[in-house]
């Protein structure tokens, strides 16, 4: 393979410099890494308001990419960034923060508040948001140990319609109280 | 590390140079070399990134990371607290013990005092320490020779604030000393310098605080450039709906003169300007040590570098990252040297193992607070292209003209420092 031997002509000092301008096409890392000043080191966030990639699916990152693309899903900025990517770079960078395991957060939560949101979780949105919303169905995203303040401002959008709910979503959601879905996030955050 | 750094530094700390002879004229050994060993200068926003990652992707690397001080102030944010916004500096200090705890990055405070590039070996004020491949982010310093009388006691008169720390403090200090009715006058370089909205959001800010605490005050700004470097409509959109009669915008006006003794500052020779609080931010270059090792291009000012490795075209075997370099499309941001961080880190280990390297991917992302409760942002992806780092066309810019998202982008800021700050400490 050529890249075998160009690395031992680096290593040898063989290699022209010339040559060596030839690079790699960016790597899932050099495209993913990039995003890490906001999201964190591998997409494990330490900022409120900023959701964690680590551990989503590929799915749901191609998802939401696109969604933001496109302007479906409403962003302050998100959608500046992810019209620099094209759809190749985006199921890469999405397939690099599925491999990164989940980051737990350690959060003020109301216990009883993660009660009630447990049994309503169960009941109500375990079909999608399975192990405790520590994985997701096909592009479901991951909600377990994300922010509190994250979590809120996306509720928000939903239910100001800005941001468009699944219709499965949308047909549990309805009958909820807003007590029961402060209760549910409150357990997604709670979970690690 | 089979060296045990704490004690080694202590010898060294107590005037015993590595082979054991007291230290007297030349600098002896800090640190011996292992078989693979990069150093990396300046433990701001690029090169504590450049130690982790390199660190996070190749342990067999030994990683020194050295630095003048045992914390580091960030920039963003900085305004808010002169503008009284936020009560202190701490949340946005960081110090390094985590890095040497998480990832093993052996960090040493010491000044640096020399680089030689043929030997491949760093002199510090604790002794030298030699490399394979360096790391340089050194930030700026000052073009003091294009501003005449701004020297060092001036500098304690009419503060810059333009490297977060004490000089931000005493900012703070005079604007609130000010008595009401007295006027702040803000001097804005020739770009490119640090920070391109920077100044403007300091205007902001020094706004914000003198419409809620000295009404019958102005802030003159004396903009070199012919009008707002970055983010202008925004800028100027919020300076008309929050501070109109509080900033005196006046462009094109490049001062080059100081007079500290006067609390007065000059126009080309032509026009000369009185403040009860000056705030001179000089014309900047690559911070000196860069300077120094040759390292700078033909404008004598920044350092020219390989898009994708960010190795200096000057100098074989030494990356420049962050403020110093010139990285085509990316601005002097400190988004931006978090990303050159990376792309610079995964080329060095590439490079360091005789493997291929990877092109470029980079992203810039930068707020800038308008009020206390309103921020704007400037956005971009960037790539290579016919070997010039560009921004990806149609993608990026700035926040919607009509400030509907600026009550959210306060809030990501927010996060934006959290996150930005924990990647560089922990």
């Amino acid at each position: 393979m050529t890249m075998k031997w160009k690395g031992w002509a680096l290593a040898t000092g063989v290699l022209t410099i010339s040559a060596m301008a030839q690079a790699a096409p960016p790597s899932a890392a050099m495209l993913s890494n990039a995003c890490a000043g906001c999201h964190g080191t591998n997409g494990g966030s330490a900022g409120p308001s900023m959701p964690s990639l680590a551990s989503q699916s590929k799915e749901a990152i191609v998802e939401a990419m696109k969604k933001f693309k496109n302007g479906e899903r409403p962003s302050s900025i998100m959608g500046r960034i992810a019209k620099g990517y094209s759809d190749a770079d985006i199921a890469t960078m999405g397939e690099f923060f599925s491999k990164q395991k989940l980051h737990a957060t350690n959060q003020t939560v109301d216990a009883a508040k993660v009660k009630k949101g447990a049994g309503l979780q169960e009941s109500n949105c375990g079909r999608c948001h399975i192990e405790d919303g520590r994985e997701g169905k096909d592009d479901t995203p991951v909600m377990a140990s994300q922010w509190l303040p994250y979590l809120h401002m996306q509720m928000e959008l939903y239910q100001s319609g800005k941001r468009k709910m699944p219709e499965k979503m949308a047909e549990k959601v309805k009958p909820l109280s807003n007590d029961d879905i402060e209760a549910l996030l409150h357990f997604y955050a709670s979970v690690k | 590390m089979t060296l045990d750094r704490r004690s080694f530094l202590k010898l060294a700390g107590a005037g015993v140079g590595a082979a054991g002879l007291p230290m007297i004229g030349r600098a002896a050994e800090l640190m011996p070399k292992g078989a693979k060993r990069v150093v990396v200068i300046g433990g701001g926003y690029g090169g504590t990134i450049a130690a982790k990652y390199i660190r996070m992707m190749d342990k067999s690397i030994e990683v020194v990371l050295i630095e003048r001080n045992d914390h580091f102030v960030s920039c963003p944010f900085s305004n808010l607290y002169i503008g009284g916004v936020i009560k202190d500096l701490n949340p946005l200090t960081i110090k390094y013990d985590k890095l040497a705890a998480n990832h093993g990055v052996t960090v040493v405070q010491a000044e640096v005092t020399g680089i030689d590039p043929a030997g491949k070996v760093v002199t510090t004020s604790k002794g030298t320490v030699s490399y394979d491949r360096l790391v340089l982010s050194p930030g700026i310093d000052f073009r003091l020779e294009e501003m005449k009388g701004y020297d060092a006691a001036a500098m304690e008169i009419m503060p810059h604030a333009w490297k977060a720390g004490p000089q931000t403090v005493l900012l703070r200090k005079q604007l609130e000393a000010m008595k009401d009715g007295g006027n702040m006058v803000m001097t804005v370089p020739l770009a490119p310098y640090r920070c391109p909205p920077g100044p403007y959001e300091r205007a902001s800010m020094v706004a914000h605080y003198l419409k809620k605490n000295k009404p019958k005050s102005k802030l003159i700004v004396l903009d070199a450039n012919p009008d707002i470097t970055s983010k202008g409509g925004l800028f100027k959109k919020g300076w008309k709906d929050n501070y109109e009669g509080i900033i005196d915008y006046r462009p094109a006006k490049k001062v080059t003169e100081v007079e500290p003794g006067k609390m007065t500052v000059l126009i080309e020779g032509l026009e000369d300007v009185k403040g009860d609080v000056i705030n001179v931010i000089p014309p900047q270059r690559a911070g000196q040590i860069a300077v120094a090792a040759g390292l700078v291009g033909d404008d004598k000012n920044w350092c020219p570098v390989n898009p994708t490795t960010f190795e200096s075209t000057k100098q074989a075997g030494i990356h420049v990252i962050g403020d110093a370099c010139v990285a085509g499309a990316m601005p002097k941001s400190g988004y931006s040297a978090n990303s050159e961080a990376k792309i610079c880190a995964m080329n060095v280990v590439a490079l360091m193992n005789g493997k291929e390297t990877t092109e470029m991917s980079g992203i810039n992302t930068c707020y800038s607070y308008i009020t206390d409760k309103e921020a704007v942002s400037v956005a971009a992806v960037y790539a290579v292209k016919e070997g010039k780092i560009i921004a990806v066309p149609n993608s990026g810019g700035v926040s919607p003209a009509d400030f509907s998202a600026a009550k959210t982008e306060a809030i990501y800021a927010q996060s934006w420092l959290k996150n930005i700050l924990t990647e560089m400490s922990t």
